[in-house]
């Protein structure tokens, strides 16, 4: 089984390599001169060649890569162009807070989901079926943004019981003080999982439930919570799958979220740096994400293999 | 009158399967006694309720949309009206259930000797650790060889055989009266299901259970069978010892079904088949529902469906000829 | 080509339709980037002629390789190695291209269901590959509706339907006339009625005897059941784990088998007597598994008569009676095995 690990994880360097190569050409895909993205326009032609040599852009891009990449590992990503500030600081003071909101968010959204979409398995083609699926659907359709102003605007401005923005004041802590602001964002965000979960458990299950072992296991006379044992560990590993997929992408797609309820997170900060063409707070940012869905991905295929047997791990 | 010798009672046996589109009629019916250390084989084709009234007297039948009526009693319980919970108590101890495809009728994710032990722990309330002491005795007595090692692993590292072999393992943990067996060789190699074949005949024998055996295969009833009961669109058509159906079957259907069966001697020659298919269940007339197939048939074959009825106790068939024959005896 | 004759007789009647020389298929097993895979050796060097106008039944048990020998034949997978001779030419020559031999052999698979287009109608479907065969649509519905009438369903009836709304034995027919559509010379039949309920299975078996007179076809009939094999079969060849056990006239195979395999076999069969039921199991465990056969025979390991020859040496295909031959130890002159005939002084 450790072999298997260090095998997976072998497999893995590859890909975040990649990774790597995708995020560093950020900066030479996005259109025109790099040097731009650093400099005020107006700057003398000189001085531009002095910051060309300063961020060795005048070196062969693979050269480029290489240093990039050496100073990535040793946890330097750069400047901020517009803070000066280092951003591996302020990405992971962010990335914190991003982590709380999506963690919140995907427990809340898989714990009902997996309720909603075995209620719905169990009681297939009935109301509740119905109504769950409904619920399912009406989770994954309605957008973040409009879901989130509606939020605000009911529990915040006319109600007043959650604050609108932010997310308490200093670091993060685990009070009430700090909890308050991150019920209606994470409530906003867990739409998403709990309708894709339901979606997914209720088909994985209900096809479960069709499988002949489960006549088999009837026919054992078997306990309801013995049968509800197989069961969840032939869903879970497809289950496994879409959780992982949808923690990743709620470490990365909450910037709307982030935006609307001004969450101090990696989503906000990626925003930020968008519109000010901050280019090493996007790479640093894109990086940092990007490797969370990579070590995710290799993390639910380890439990995967963990959980099911006829995965062959030799 | 149930005597404390018969493990199945079925009295003029109904099935229903009710669905928003259609109803339909699987089982529609039947009579018969099993008593212990019996083995009764029903012979049929797809389609002729031989395996729904199986899972009849579990009650396995999906809950929601089947509806039974008449009267069947598993071990003196009455299946139609016990509550899930009072068959679950039944179901693995008193009565036990073998499958088709072993493969797919075992959990895929976890071990023989785990998914032996469960049973045994729900049933005897005995402790994992001697659960699994019995397991490995267990796939002695089926004779899965290094059986210890075989404790560990999962269905789909085992051979077919082995898989039915450890199925049968399981359907025996609790030492049940009754052995309800679904097609359990029909998905196997012929050199492997000569053995599983011989395996029941002799743990039928040792154990002294009762076996209801479910196949449409002729020749897999004769190596095992004391009785036969052929099935027709949820009828037995006829019934009788295993040596008296097979060498002089009454009713035309099982007349015809030994005539199609292919085996030494027809070389070359023609096949007798049985014209037609079978009826929809969803609109069964009533009538003789093999009256549009059969070569004998008449204008009162259409009148009503006949009774089972034979030339001697324990032998019937369910068509007018056979009641006309014996009337004139 | 607008008729799609049937493809002229080359060869004559000495020439058999297929020789199949030497065929393997070995499949390379998945090992991962630094894993070392294995391979399976599925089939492993057959040899076999089918004459022109016969039946070859091919039997053996799951994992034998039969049904990887007719997609090799039907070239629907690429061998290893060896060849496949049509009528006397080399399939995938000049003389014989891919596409011309794919019309002359044609085949019908156990699962009717998956061989047909659910979304066509099934005159749609076995007017099709005519009509990629440049026959035009006005002339290939009129010939799929005289096939459906061959193989026993009524234009009228059943043309306009759709394969889920046929019988399973109804649809085996459809696939029937599918195959028989572009007029091949020789039909691969694997397991065709397997699926099918013993009354509908009788149906099908009279059907196709009568197709072969018909159309005069040429079958490879390829089954785990013994019984139907010896009904339709003209010579029988017995596989076990990619190799050729025994090969022979069927009453040959059947009332003197030679292979301690063939023997096992035919034994297993249940007696259809229940006064005679069988009491012992003729050999005992599943066939192995192709990916690590046995050396020598690879029957040795379940075979009540394997000595160590079996193990070091692989028994040849040897003349055993008139036109059967079988691949054991036991029957080779002089192999070493103690059953052999002795030599001759």
């Amino acid at each position: 089984m450790l072999k298997y690990i260090l095998r997976r994880i072998a497999y893995a360097i590859p890909i975040a390599l990649s990774v790597s190569v995708v995020c560093f050409m950020l900066v030479h895909i996005a259109p025109g001169d790099p040097i731009d993205a650093i400099v005020p326009p107006d700057t003398p032609k000189d001085v531009v060649e002095q910051v060309r040599k300063d961020y060795g852009l005048d070196k062969p891009l693979p050269i480029q890569y290489a240093v990039w990449l050496g100073h990535v590992l040793q946890g330097d990503l750069g400047r901020s162009i517009a803070t000066r500030r280092p951003v591996a600081g302020d990405l992971i003071l962010a990335a914190r807070k991003t982590f709380v909101l999506a963690l919140t968010a995907a427990m809340f959204g898989f714990a009902i989901g997996i309720f909603l979409g075995s209620l719905a398995a169990f009681f297939k083609g009935t109301w509740i079926d119905r109504l769950a699926v409904s619920f399912a659907v009406g989770g994954v359709s309605v957008p973040h943004y409009w879901l989130g102003m509606v939020m605000v605007i009911f529990f915040s401005v006319l109600m007043n019981v959650f604050p609108a923005m932010g997310a308490g004041p200093g670091d993060w802590q685990w009070d009430w003080q700090h909890i308050q602001y991150l019920i209606l964002p994470a409530l906003t965000l867990s739409c998403t999982p709990i309708g894709l979960l339901t979606r997914t458990v209720r088909g994985i299950v209900s096809e479960i439930l069709n499988q002949d072992f489960v006549t088999t296991l009837r026919g054992k006379g078997l306990r309801n919570r013995t049968m509800m044992l197989h069961v969840v560990k032939n869903a879970a590993p497809t289950i496994l799958a879409v959780m992982g997929l949808q923690l990743g992408y709620l470490m990365g797609g909450s910037i709307l979220v982030e935006t609307i309820f001004s969450w101090p997170g990696t989503g906000s900060m990626l925003n930020a740096a968008i519109f000010r063409r901050d280019i090493p707070v996007i790479q640093g940012a894109t990086l940092v994400l990007a490797m969370f869905f990579v070590m995710l991905n290799l993390i639910v295929d380890i439990m995967q293999t963990m959980i099911d047997p006829r995965i062959v791990r030799k | 009158m149930m005597t404390p010798q018969t493990l199945v009672r079925a009295r003029n046996l109904n099935v229903k399967f009710v669905s928003r589109d259609a109803t339909v009629h699987a089982v529609n019916g039947v009579d018969f006694d099993l008593a212990e250390r019996e083995v009764l084989c029903i012979l049929g084709e797809s389609g002729s309720g031989k395996s729904v009234t199986l899972r009849a007297i579990m009650g396995l039948n999906p809950r929601a949309k089947t509806v039974m009526s008449g009267e069947l009693k598993l071990c003196g319980e009455d299946v139609i009206a016990a509550s899930e919970a009072r068959m679950s108590a039944l179901r693995g101890r008193q009565a036990s259930m073998i499958f088709q495809e072993p493969m797919t009728a075992l959990d895929p994710v976890f071990t023989i000797g785990r998914q032996i032990a469960e049973t045994i722990v729900r049933h005897e309330g005995v402790s994992y650790k001697a659960a699994m002491a019995r397991a490995l005795e267990l796939l002695e007595l089926v004779q899965i060889p290094s059986a210890k090692r075989r404790l560990e692993a999962y269905p789909h590292e085992l051979s077919g055989g082995l898989r039915q072999r450890a199925m049968i393992a399981i359907a025996l943990s609790c030492r049940p009266k009754l052995l309800l067996a679904d097609e359990p060789t029909t998905a196997l190699d012929a050199t492997v299901q000569i053995q599983i074949l011989l395996l029941l005949r002799r743990l039928q024998q040792e154990l002294g259970m009762g076996v209801i055996f479910v196949t449409h295969d002729l020749g897999v009833a004769g190596e095992i069978a004391d009785r036969i009961a052929v099935m027709y669109a949820g009828r037995f058509v006829e019934e009788g010892p295993v040596r008296d159906v097979m060498r002089a079957p009454l009713h035309p259907y099982a007349q015809g079904l030994l005539g199609a069966t292919v085996h030494a001697g027809l070389r070359g020659k023609r096949l007798t088949t049985i014209p037609g298919a079978p009826p929809d269940l969803r609109d069964l007339p009533t009538r003789c529902a093999f009256a549009p197939r059969c070569p004998m048939v008449e204008n009162a074959c259409r009148s009503a469906v006949p009774e089972l009825r034979g030339p001697e106790p324990g032998r019937a068939a369910r068509c007018i000829h056979v009641a006309q024959a014996a009337q004139a005896a | 080509m607008l008729q799609l004759p049937t493809m002229p007789d080359r060869g004559g009647p000495a020439q058999p339709l297929l020789i199949v020389k030497d065929l393997k298929k070995h499949f390379p097993l998945k090992g991962g980037l630094f894993g070392a895979g294995g391979k399976v050796q599925a089939v492993d060097g057959i040899d076999f002629e089918i004459r022109k106008g016969e039946t070859l039944g091919i039997v053996g048990e799951s994992g034998c390789g039969k049904s990887t020998a007719s997609r090799l034949i039907m070239s629907l997978i690429e061998p290893t190695d060896g060849e496949i001779i049509f009528d006397g030419e080399k399939v995938g020559t000049s003389a014989l291209p891919l596409k011309e031999y794919r019309r002359q052999v044609q085949m019908v698979f156990q699962d009717s269901y998956a061989s047909l287009n659910p979304r066509l109608p099934i005159e749609e479907s076995i007017a099709f590959g005519p009509m990629v065969h440049g026959l035009n649509r006005s002339r290939a519905i009129p010939r799929a509706h005289d096939l459906l009438t061959a193989v026993g369903l009524a234009p009228a009836q059943f043309a306009h339907r759709y394969p889920h709304e046929l019988s399973g034995g109804q649809r085996q027919r459809v696939n029937i006339a599918r195959a028989l559509a572009l007029r091949p010379r020789m039909l691969i039949l694997d397991e065709p009625v397997s699926a099918l309920d013993k009354s509908v299975e009788a149906q099908v078996l009279n059907m196709l005897q009568d197709l072969k007179a018909q159309f005069e076809l040429t079958y490879l009939f390829i089954s785990h059941d013994l019984n139907v094999v010896q009904h339709v079969a003209d010579r029988v060849l017995v596989m076990y784990l990619g190799r050729v056990a025994e090969v022979g006239p069927v009453d040959s195979i059947f009332d003197a088998p030679r292979h301690p395999y063939t023997q096992a076999l035919l034994a297993s069969r249940p007696s259809m007597d229940p006064d005679q039921r069988r009491t012992e199991p003729p050999i005992t465990g599943d066939p192995p598994n192709p990916v690590n056969p046995p050396s020598g025979c690879r029957f040795r390991t379940r075979c009540k008569i394997a000595e160590d020859v079996c193990a070091s040496a692989t028994p040849p295909l040897a003349e055993v009676a008139p036109m059967h031959q079988a691949a054991c130890h036991a029957n080779v002159t002089a192999s070493g095995h103690s059953l052999a005939p002795r030599e001759a002084a």
